[in-house]
């Protein structure tokens, strides 16, 4: 008995309940495409996780100066100016794994542009804090060396920023007013949207070191080298604890603490924290798809229920089928390749449920949906694996009937 | 004498019921020769169902042997059984047993699946043995659209699809009234002659007469087997 025929009989078997047989597949409907919808749903959260470590850059670290402690009172990290823009060169110089680290200096304050204006956030920095937080200029150009070393009255302006002082116009060579300082706007940032904390990290500027230092911040910082950060870009591939670990130890060493006296400085090592971030969607996105396994599973047990109901209903023709011919294993695979059929129209149909679930939650929800090639497959090979395991028994149940019993039977 | 189409040397066949063993059929010898027309008579009860299911391969024989074209098929499993009835042998049933909501012809091709002939021939052999039957017409006809003659027919066409040696009808009349059964038994008569072995199992004296030996059960015994001048169905139609 060939393939071909088997499965005629299974869908002409199918075919004649239908009402059935599309209730039995709705198990397995639900089941797969709930499988879909979970694991995209997962997956986006896990994508945008994942963005965020590239928006921030990879391999970053951030060290930042140690808190001040006045009247018992601690301040908080950053209060107490203890690195230096010099420590920043040295890190960037000493360590081999640190492909840049780029000291910066922030300050905040009222921008003007014409009659526009809107309050920001700047940063003196050096080119270095381009290639650390992997930041494109799309328009313009970058600093100047003469500019870093003479302080040039130079900015580069951040898209939210750009928008709110100019609109749609460009802001290239515009000159606009920072604490009251006039600066020309050489370049325009790439966008880099929200970052994990839901900041706008387009809501900035970028000056030279020295141009915030002298010109911008004003007294209190001029005469001095410090910086209230450095942002470290470790090496691809290079191990990040152990970075870490020598930028202390050289920081240290800096500051010329004693063994025993603490750090007068902070380390943050962002994208641990986003990586365990990771971890978590990942297993968030395991914990949904195993759930939605278990409406998978409940469907395959009513692919058997039905199954058994039919070779209940159907002995007589079994015995009839074996009378004529029929061995054991040809009445096993045909009610084995019902079982499937069943299983696979409904994984297919919950496919495309799935699909069109996974966008229309994207659609109105708003949330990002991740759909995946992998979990496709793995959704239709388990509803198969559904409808072989579920209609194994009822199979061999009808293909170990005794013919003359099966005939009689009424 | 040329080797006995059918030959069953003690046959018996014993039911189990909980702790009680009821024997159905106790050592029944006889032999059936290729071409003949044989009506199995008996009570309920007297093992003639028995006796027909055993020469069918649809059961097995709890002692003796039989032998079926030669071979002895007393020791086969279960699959090779399927084999031997697939080859060998035609069923026609009281209660037709055709399958619901298919057509005539898939009905009648329905053995030919299990032998793995390819679909234009099964297609083939069943529109010959329709036409056979006289049911050319309603090749397409699903069982409910067909009366129970008809139905009957298309089950005696399914039944010779295969070329059997052997066909085995029980109680083929049961199910109709007098006019087709008849009818049905002319039929049957006609495929006789044509040199198709026929054992049929009956209570009715009427249709044991269209038969040309009448083996009679009582109690899983034979208590007689006699030739019979049988009556030709065609003529009473006419």
């Amino acid at each position: 008995m060939n393939f071909a025929a088997t499965l005629r009989i299974a869908l002409l078997a199918l075919r004649v309940n239908k009402m059935r047989s599309a209730l039995t597949m709705l198990g397995i409907i639900i089941g797969v495409a709930a499988v879909i919808i979970m694991i995209a749903v997962g997956g986006g959260a896990q994508a945008r996780v994942e963005e965020q470590i590239r928006s921030l850059g990879s391999n970053i670290i951030i060290v930042m100066s140690g808190s001040m402690t006045s009247g018992g009172a601690r301040g908080g990290a950053g209060s107490q100016p203890t690195i230096s823009e010099d420590d920043g060169y040295a890190i960037g110089r000493e360590i081999e794994d640190i492909q840049a680290a780029a000291p910066t200096l922030r300050g905040s304050g009222q921008v003007v542009a014409g009659n526009a204006n809107w309050s920001t956030t700047f940063y003196g920095i050096t080119p270095d804090y381009l290639e650390v937080r992997e930041w494109t200029i799309v328009e313009g150009r970058g600093f100047e060396q003469a500019e870093m070393n003479g302080a040039g009255k130079v900015v580069l302006i951040g898209q939210t920023v750009a928008k709110n002082l100019f609109g749609d116009a460009s802001p290239l060579d515009q000159v606009i007013r920072v604490r009251k300082v006039p600066l020309t706007i050489i370049g325009v940032l790439d966008r880099k949207g929200q970052s994990m904390t839901g900041q706008d990290q387009d809501d900035i500027l970028l000056m030279p070191i020295s141009t915030a230092r002298k010109r911008v911040l004003g007294a209190a910082q001029a005469k001095s080298r410090s910086v209230g950060s450095i942002m470290v870009k470790v090496r691809q591939g290079a191990d990040m604890g152990g970075a870490d670990q020598r930028m202390r130890e050289l920081l240290r060493q800096r500051h010329r603490l004693q063994a025993g006296q603490d750090d007068d400085f902070f380390v943050r090592n962002l994208s641990e924290i986003l990586q365990a971030q990771e971890a978590s969607s990942k297993v968030m996105t395991l914990l949904l798809a195993a759930v939605a396994s278990v409406s998978l599973l409940v469907g395959g047990i009513g692919i058997m229920n039905i199954m058994l109901v039919s070779v209940t209903e159907r002995t007589r023709e079994i015995g009839l089928r074996m009378a004529v011919g029929a061995r054991a294993r040809d009445i096993l695979t045909q009610f084995l390749v019902e079982a499937v059929t069943l299983s696979l129209i409904g994984g297919v149909i919950g496919i495309l449920l799935g699909v069109g679930g996974a966008m229309l939650i994207a659609e109105l929800a708003g949330w990002r949906t991740e759909l995946s090639g992998s979990s496709i497959v793995l959704a239709a090979g388990f509803a198969g694996a559904v409808g072989i395991f579920f209609g194994y028994y009822p199979a061999r149940k009808a293909s170990r009937l005794l013919p003359i019993e099966a005939l009689r039977y009424e | 004498m040329a080797e006995a189409l059918i030959r069953v040397e003690e046959l018996a066949k014993e039911y189990r019921m909980g702790n009680n063993v009821v024997p159905a059929l106790c050592g029944v010898s006889l032999e059936i020769a290729a071409g003949e027309f044989v009506a199995v008579m008996g009570p309920s009860g007297s093992g003639k169902s028995t006796f027909m299911n055993l020469l069918g391969c649809l059961d097995h024989p709890s002692g003796g042997r039989y032998w079926l074209d030669g071979q002895e098929v007393s020791e086969l499993t279960g699959d090779q059984l399927a084999g031997v009835r697939n080859r060998k042998l035609g069923f026609v049933f009281q209660h037709f047993n055709l399958l619901a909501r298919t057509s005539a012809q898939d009905n009648v091709a329905l053995p030919l699946l299990y032998s793995g002939m390819p679909p234009g021939e099964r297609k083939r052999h069943a529109e010959q043995r329709l036409a056979q039957v006289g049911l050319a017409e309603r090749m397409d006809h699903h069982p409910a659209q067909l009366s129970g003659g008809q139905q009957q027919r298309v089950a005696i066409a399914r039944a010779l699809v295969n070329d059997p040696q052997l066909v085995l009808a029980d109680e083929p009349t049961g199910a109709l009234d007098s006019r087709t059964s008849v009818e049905i038994m002319a039929l049957l008569q006609q495929l006789n002659r044509e040199g198709i072995t026929i054992v049929l199992v009956t209570h009715e004296h009427d249709v044991a007469n269209f038969a040309g030996r009448i083996i009679s059960f009582r109690d899983g015994r034979v208590i007689e087997d006699k030739p019979n001048a049988a009556n030709d169905a065609a003529d009473l139609l006419r």
